[in-house]
């Protein structure tokens, strides 16, 4: 077991605790780096997808882990970034600026969702942002002008210093270079201030309010952030999908980044990542076992709604800190080998002071 | 001059005048408790005073500045911070981050510069950090520095709490029960750990409690309070053998 002997205060700041951390993420650095060159175009594409959906989750992960605000409208920002993206690339801007113009849009649009149910926590601020999300839906099909309603369009190539990135490699590079520099920005607001600040409101907002935190301007402010990087992912979603219909960004999807959050454990940036990587991979697990399951279960309709509702109901039952605190315990468990604490792994019926309790 | 002063404050919650008209002086450097029975209205004047209530009337004065409407958020900068009867920490964060969160109003980087964790981020940090482990110091709670709140004994939160608000670095501090949940002992260090505060860090304070041999050990005034007037202030024991006292807390009638 590793034992940190902290002689500076720098030690307790910094993004790597020890040397082991630098060589595993260098590593899986590296793999990540190299898998398109290893990897089929298919298994490119949909690794592309779960770093576009870790974005996201990450973003999803600051609202409700940390800052402890549900929201049940991430569909809808990132909706928003895709469109934003899509539309601005169509009249001709380059990639470079409508990614950014996108991510900023849509914290635009986040602020202004924030702003008005400041004072909502829980079952009402779910419903509120369930009705955002249905609204923005209903712009999408409607505003024919713009997004072209019902029938869509084609996403137009993206170009990158000159490179055309349309195939499954190019999105991937760049969801890859998206995904690090926002986990970057989360893990350095969540060592400054305003991460302190966030969590303070989630574990009790009357005494984050005596200790001088400007509850009205913080939660806007999480809510800006969140939905930012949801229109980050959003602007590399379109070019995901290639084509824009309004029926992409409806509540199944907000559901499935709420999945991501719950499923990955709440308050943990890791487990935001592990949370995307169960989410788009569950279905690609279900394609393919679809057809050797027994009495027909696969070809019921509904298999993979239903399959991550049931998963969400029993991680909040039994692994409250989800994948991230299994990943913790596994880890504590050989760190520690032959001696191990049952207490450890004992059902946990202590949870994160979030949305779930009030 | 007084460092803190209430006016004629009162609060009505619907039919209920939960604080009537009270009027009190703090000087500087004092302890002033405040006790009475339960209901009596002591936590409302805290809540008034940190400004989660607002006052129906009267007025509030810290260091000769009214701050009656001013917003709840601005109460720590102004140098007033406050513990709670049951503890208000964050539970799912470490003693560490507790007392860090304490220093945000000292906090005066950008939000940009935090994106990026810039230097001038950093060395804030750096300093926030040592002030922090100056109160860690000062109440001997180095042992716990890394453990999550969630796993500490209440003994050991209240001292946090404690600290959280010795890091706001105030000129007041208002205790709210200070000893509720401890033990005998635990309470005597309670008591030894306020009169260190006032005389070694210099900080005025207002306290709420109920248990006597804790605020005649340390209080320099007290006042009393039953169904939100006040009835009767001066020292700890004048006020324990004023007659209204007696009567608030034992009923019936007493011979005067």
């Amino acid at each position: 077991m590793r034992h940190l002997f902290r002689t500076r205060y720098q030690q307790d700041i910094a993004l790597w605790r020890h040397n082991g951390d630098r060589f595993w993420y260098a590593l899986l650095a590296l793999i990540v780096l190299l898998a398109p060159a290893v990897l089929g175009e298919f298994y490119i594409g949909e690794l592309g997808a779960v770093f576009i959906f870790a974005i996201a989750g990450v973003g999803l992960m600051l609202l409700v882990g940390y800052t402890g605000l549900i929201s049940l409208g991430h569909a809808a920002f990132l909706g928003i970034g895709a469109y934003t993206n899509a539309v601005l690339l169509a009249q001709g801007v380059p990639f470079l600026v409508t990614l950014p113009i996108a991510g900023l849009f849509t914290a635009l649009c986040g602020a202004a969702i924030g702003r008005p149910t400041l004072r909502m926590s829980g079952l009402y601020l779910a419903i509120a942002t369930l009705a955002f999300g249905s609204i923005v839906g209903t712009v999408f099909q409607k505003w024919t002008a713009v997004t072209g309603g019902f029938d869509g369009f084609a996403v137009p190539t993206p170009y990158v210093f000159g490179m055309s990135i349309e195939g499954a490699t190019g999105i991937y590079y760049v969801s890859l270079a998206v995904l690090v520099l926002v986990l970057l920005v989360a893990a350095n607001l969540l060592r400054s201030p305003t991460g302190r600040a966030l969590v303070a409101i989630r574990d009790s907002e009357v005494s984050a309010q005596s200790m001088g935190i400007h509850l009205a301007r913080y939660k806007t402010l999480a809510f800006a952030i969140s939905a930012g990087m949801t229109g980050l992912a959003g602007a590399l979603f379109a070019h995901y999908v290639r084509y824009l219909a309004p029926d992409a960004f409806d509540v199944l999807l907000s559901v499935q980044f709420v999945t991501i959050v719950f499923v990955g454990g709440l308050g943990s940036l890791r487990g935001a990542v592990l949370g995307a990587m169960f989410v788009r991979l569950l279905p690609q697990f279900i394609a393919v076992v679809r057809d050797s399951l027994p009495f027909g279960i696969g070809r019921l309709p509904g298999l993979e709604p239903s399959l991550f509702g049931l998963t969400l109901v029993l991680v909040i039952l039994f692994q409250p800190g989800g994948l991230n605190g299994m990943w913790l315990k596994t880890k504590q468990w050989f760190q520690a080998f032959p001696f191990k604490r049952q207490a450890s792994f004992r059902r946990q019926k202590s949870y994160a002071r979030s949305e779930r309790l009030r | 001059m007084s460092l803190f002063q209430a006016r004629d404050i009162s609060v009505r919650f619907g039919g209920i005048r939960a604080v009537d008209a009270v009027s009190f002086d703090v000087h500087q450097g004092e302890v002033f408790s405040i006790i009475g029975p339960n209901g009596a209205g002591k936590t409302t004047i805290f809540n008034l005073i940190s400004r989660i209530y607002s006052a129906t009337s009267g007025k509030l004065i810290f260091e000769g500045e009214e701050f009656t409407r001013t917003p709840a958020w601005r109460i720590a900068g102004l140098g007033i911070a406050r513990t709670f009867q049951n503890i208000e920490l964050f539970p799912n964060a470490t003693l560490l981050q507790n007392l860090l969160i304490g220093r945000h109003c000292h906090s005066r980087v950008g939000f940009i510069a935090e994106l990026g964790f810039l230097p001038s981020v950093r060395k804030a940090e750096l300093h926030h950090r040592e002030k922090v482990e100056d109160v860690i110091a000062f109440l001997g709670l180095e042992r716990y520095r890394d453990s999550l709140i969630a796993n500490l004994p209440y003994g050991v939160r209240k001292v946090v709490e404690l600290g959280r608000a010795l890091c706001i670095e105030p000129k007041l501090l208002l205790l709210d029960e200070p000893s509720s949940g401890l033990n005998v002992e635990e309470t005597e260090g309670m008591g030894f750990w306020i009169e260190d505060i006032k005389k070694d860090l210099g900080i005025t304070v207002i306290m709420v409690e109920h248990d006597m041999s804790l605020v005649n050990q340390v209080s320099d005034r007290v006042m009393a309070l039953n169904y939100g007037k006040v009835i009767a202030m001066g020292t700890p024991r004048a006020v324990q053998s004023h007659p209204e006292v007696v009567k608030a807390y034992l009923g019936g009638e007493v011979d005067a």
